[in-house]
């Protein structure tokens, strides 16, 4: 379990994988200025896309948005996108470590590895947030959130573009608040 | 998931009674090996494990392949392999005999990558690669040379991608479900176990490949193992790192230049 667990920054862990490019825009387009956690995005994507979801988050904010690389520091007002073709864990409380270990639910970055990570080391101070989606991933690893005492918000699969995944996390208990993208963001901010 | 404490008991067997140190590895990937070792070969609780570890000596070289990634591809980021042709063979050439080491290599799919880069600039007759690895196991495959058919397309589109111009089905022989590269290829490697942790420089190289093998270890560890690639490395070599990994928070950065702006290929200059 994570030390200080009531008094350091909170970790914001976003989930997604097709159809969820919009809400994800929307969601760091909405931040407020210092919202005082770190956010991590980890999302499917093909190998050679390297930076262009780094480049177009960069627009939409003025948060650093940081494509992490190996031992990389974590630092809150900052947000991270997990690198094509590598597993992103927390090393502990001040830094990512990378993984290029198998695929698990057939990809890698894979969302449950990314999540139980979060989970593990941020405990009660991590929000999981599981979007749009047309396979399995993520639902395990916010189920873990949700059980070391996190927040978590799923996508409303009938508003979703691809409701998949969010139903598997709302099958397996992960669901604290299923929402639409709209009041997902209004949601989220009030939680800063 | 794995406890601190007990991660540090199965390090403590390893290095204590087999002389295997994993204390400096980054632990967030480890407990997910050995929590994946413990999943696949059915283990009920981790005490088992231990008492299987502790007496079982036989079951050792699967748990040592087991906490180590072995994923690993031919051509992998092929713009790094572009790189290396373009600007990193032309210096190599001008050398009589050239000396690389693939650290950290697993089963040998850079190093037949490489070979091919050195065949194709007909350097490869003056050229010899080291490849090493700690696991005995995944080597033996380096010596064989074959590699799953199934992974060919990959390897073709990411030769192709790296400037290759030929068809790279020449490079093999294709055997039911299986690809065995050519003998020639493999004529100019040494193959041999070396742990990054553990042993020593053994050679001076004009290049030192190790990609993907950093982000396993800690900040100490790695800073280590960089100075043991320092040690090993000629004035104005060169050392290339995983697409994710990075030179500067080592003490020895400061005697290195980043040769190309995108690519982590790094040139020796003190």
């Amino acid at each position: 379990m994570a030390k200080n667990e009531m008094n350091g920054f909170k970790v914001v862990a976003i989930g997604g994988s097709a159809g969820s490019l919009e809400t994800i825009l929307a969601i760091v387009q909405g931040l407020p200025k210092s919202p005082g956690a770190a956010i991590i995005i980890i999302v499917h994507r093909k190998n050679d896309l390297e930076s262009i979801l780094a480049n177009l988050l960069s627009f939409k904010t003025h948060l650093v948005v940081k494509e992490v690389e190996d031992k990389d520091p974590i630092y809150p007002d900052h947000i991270y996108i997990a690198p094509p073709d590598y597993h992103l864990l927390i090393e502990d409380e001040h830094s990512f470590s990378l993984d290029s270990s198998e695929k698990v639910q057939f990809s890698r970055p894979s969302i449950d590895v990314a999540f139980e990570s979060v989970a593990e080391v941020f405990a009660g101070r991590a929000i999981g947030i599981l979007l749009s989606g047309a396979n399995s991933d993520g639902a395990k690893g916010l189920l873990k959130i949700r059980e070391s005492g996190g927040y978590t918000i799923v996508q409303n699969p009938a508003t979703a573009d691809m409701g998949y995944m969010p139903q598997q996390a709302i099958n397996l208990g992960a669901a604290q608040h299923v929402l639409d993208a709209d009041a997902l963001v209004a949601t989220l901010n009030g939680l800063f | 998931m794995l406890k601190d404490e007990e991660l540090d008991l199965l390090t403590g067997l390893l290095s204590e009674k087999y002389g295997y140190d994993f204390n400096n590895y980054a632990r967030a990937s480890l407990k997910r090996r050995v929590g994946r070792l413990m999943a696949i070969d059915r283990f009920p609780s981790f005490a088992e494990l231990l008492h299987k570890v502790n007496h079982d000596a036989a079951y050792l070289p699967r748990m040592v392949q087991s906490l180590t990634v072995n994923v690993t591809e031919m051509f992998r980021d092929p713009s790094v392999f572009k790189t290396i042709r373009e600007s990193v063979l032309p210096v190599l050439g001008t050398h009589p005999l050239i000396r690389i080491w693939h650290a950290g290599c697993s089963t040998g799919e850079e190093v037949y990558s490489m070979a091919i880069l050195l065949e194709e600039a007909n350097l490869l007759h003056r050229s010899l690669l080291y490849a090493t690895d700690l696991n005995p196991m995944v080597i033996e495959n380096i010596k064989k040379g074959i590699f799953p058919m199934s992974q060919m397309k990959v390897y073709s589109e990411n030769y192709i991608l790296s400037g290759g111009k030929k068809d790279f089905s020449r490079y093999y022989t294709a055997k039911y479900d299986w690809a065995k590269f050519d003998e020639n290829l493999k004529s100019r490697m040494i193959v041999a176990t070396h742990n990054l942790v553990s042993d020593r420089s053994f050679n001076e190289f004009q290049v030192i490949f190790c990609r993907n093998v950093l982000i396993y270890f800690d900040k100490t560890l790695q800073d280590h193992v960089l100075n043991l690639f320092d040690d090993s490395l000629e004035k104005l070599g060169f050392l290339v790192l995983g697409s994710k990994e990075n030179l500067r928070f080592s003490s020895i950065s400061k005697k290195y230049v980043q040769s190309d702006e995108k690519e982590k290929i790094w040139r020796k200059m003190k």
